[in-house]
């Protein structure tokens, strides 16, 4: 089974975010990573980029594949992770911890309350199987 | 959605399904490198029943598979195989395919799940065409066969295991082991017959198992024991897709298709001018004499990027950098760990070291121009 921590909030499109005061923390779901496998290569915004809610944010790339990864919430992007960026395998094995993709200072706080939580992403992932 | 007689016992595996050709494939069971790094240092097996196979034969047999493909058919012992290309009138690729003569005037064509229909409906037409069409019996019996590859270094440890005793038709070897690169033979295999040829589609040594759909399941599961010691594994399309694109092998509907002669593919080898007539010979004599346009090269990324991937445009480099072509296969190579990939371009830019451009997302890559095959596999003796 896939690990959701109870104290991130989720996209539907498999995104997770890590909120502390105005900060918050994006990357992908263990869900996700899984999904994917083998991540070999990974796109970050620019750094000061201002990104609105639902953009294509980010590219994470499997041996098979490349696919979108969707700003959760909107606002300017504060921080990317080099990390991941030298280290692509960190998406798979720390998808919550180092393997996170970047920072953003949220413009729009309450477009947190539109996101999923633990228990609702984990029924998500449930039945789509 | 078309299922192999394997699908039950892919779900089992859990593998990870998808869509290809028509058909619900695994692509992969575990991961796709994992797989892959599996047959190149040890062994994997791979369900290929979605593939058909096409019976040719009797007495005209010969005569009409050598005008209606493009290798010389004439060259084939009882007992052995080639690779070889349908093409149309213009020369173009209806399917590249392996043929292999099973008896005196018997023929298996194995060709590409997704040209099932096409080339049964274009050798049909042939067939009508021909002068002596009575003396040929076409069948398509590719839904009562299934098939699997296994291929690996080390599967020529345990092959031999499959069978209790000497091959009862094609190559009469002792053993699976004795059957050398593009050998095929008869065996027996617990109560049904089976084809089992020295082919493959990875680059490595390795087996293809042709079987009655209702015996393959008991093939597969005998494979997988037998070469669990040795670290087999059971692999998905995504590895076939990696292993091929290293060394090469081109993949229809990628690298082929009716607007592609095999000469720009790179495949002329398979293409005998020194046998009579057959269907694109002027077209396929004239770029073999004259040149063609445009060239499959093979390429390798140069710097950090990501994986080149089909219908990215590919440049050329420099100054007057201008569009010249399309990736037509590319992927993460698991064997070097960097961008790798397949592309037409004009022949100028086609040598070896020369400095090509990927555009990847609106930004252009540095790649190079590379001898083929990019990664050099243990291919069969």
């Amino acid at each position: 089974m896939s690990n959701v921590p109870a104290d991130l909030k989720y996209a539907k499109s498999h995104e997770w975010v890590r909120v502390a005061g105005e900060i918050a923390t994006v990357g992908i779901t263990d869900h996700a990573q899984h999904e994917l496998t083998d991540v070999v290569f990974v796109e970050l915004p620019e750094l000061h980029k201002n990104l609105k809610a639902g953009d294509a944010s980010a590219v994470v790339e499997s041996v098979k594949t490349a696919s979108d990864v969707y700003a959760p919430v909107s606002g300017e992007v504060t921080e990317v992770n080099k990390a991941v960026v030298d280290n692509p395998a960190l998406v798979n094995t720390a998808p919550y911890e180092t393997g996170w993709f970047y920072r953003i200072k949220l413009s729009n706080p309450s477009e947190l309350k539109s996101l999923l939580g633990p228990e609702q992403y984990n029924a998500q992932i449930s039945s789509a199987g | 959605m078309k299922r192999t007689p394997l699908f039950s016992a892919h779900q089992k595996l859990g593998a990870k399904l998808i869509e290809f050709g028509g058909w619900e494939m695994p692509v992969q069971y575990t991961s796709i490198t994992d797989e892959h790094i599996a047959v190149r240092k040890a062994a994997g097996i791979f369900d290929i029943s979605h593939m058909g196979e096409v019976s040719v034969s009797g007495p005209q047999a010969e005569a009409f598979l050598n005008q209606t493909l493009t290798n010389d058919i004439r060259k084939l012992e009882v007992g052995t195989a080639q690779y070889t290309l349908l093409c149309n009138a213009r020369g173009g690729v209806n399917d590249d395919l392996y043929a292999y003569r099973i008896g005196k005037g018997e023929y298996l064509l194995i060709i590409n799940a997704s040209r099932i229909d096409a080339d049964c409906c274009w050798l049909q037409t042939q067939l009508t065409a021909f002068n002596r069409p009575e003396g040929v019996v076409l069948q398509n019996i590719s839904d009562a066969m299934g098939a699997v590859a296994v291929q690996g270094p080390r599967v020529i440890e345990f092959i031999d295991k499959i069978s209790a005793g000497p091959a009862i038709g094609g190559t009469l070897v002792a053993r699976p082991a004795q059957l050398k690169k593009n050998q095929v033979a008869k065996i027996q295999f617990a109560g049904a017959e089976l084809w089992i040829a020295r082919t493959g589609y990875t680059g490595e040594d390795g087996f293809e198992i042709v079987a009655p759909g209702e015996a393959i399941e008991a093939v597969w599961n005998k494979v997988l024991e037998l070469g669990k010691p040795y670290g087999l594994k059971p692999c998905g399309l995504g590895a076939r897709d990696t292993l091929r694109t290293e060394v090469c092998y081109p993949l229809y509907g990628h690298e082929l298709d009716e607007q592609t002669t095999p000469i720009e593919a790179g495949v002329g080898y398979f293409v005998a001018l020194d046998k009579d007539d057959f269907v694109g010979r002027a077209v396929l004599a004239n770029q073999k004499a004259n040149g063609v346009t445009r060239k499959l090269v093979a390429f390798k990324m140069t710097e950090k990027s990501a994986p080149p991937r089909p219908h990215y445009p590919i440049w050329s480099s420099g100054v007057k950098a201008a569009q010249i072509g399309e990736v037509t296969s590319g992927t993460q190579s698991p064997s070097l760990g960097i961008g790798i990939g397949l592309g037409y371009v004009p022949p100028e830019f086609a040598k070896p070291q020369t400095p090509i451009e990927i555009e990847i997302r609106g930004k252009r890559a540095p790649a190079v121009v590379v001898p083929k095959p990019i990664y050099s596999a243990h291919p069969n003796p």
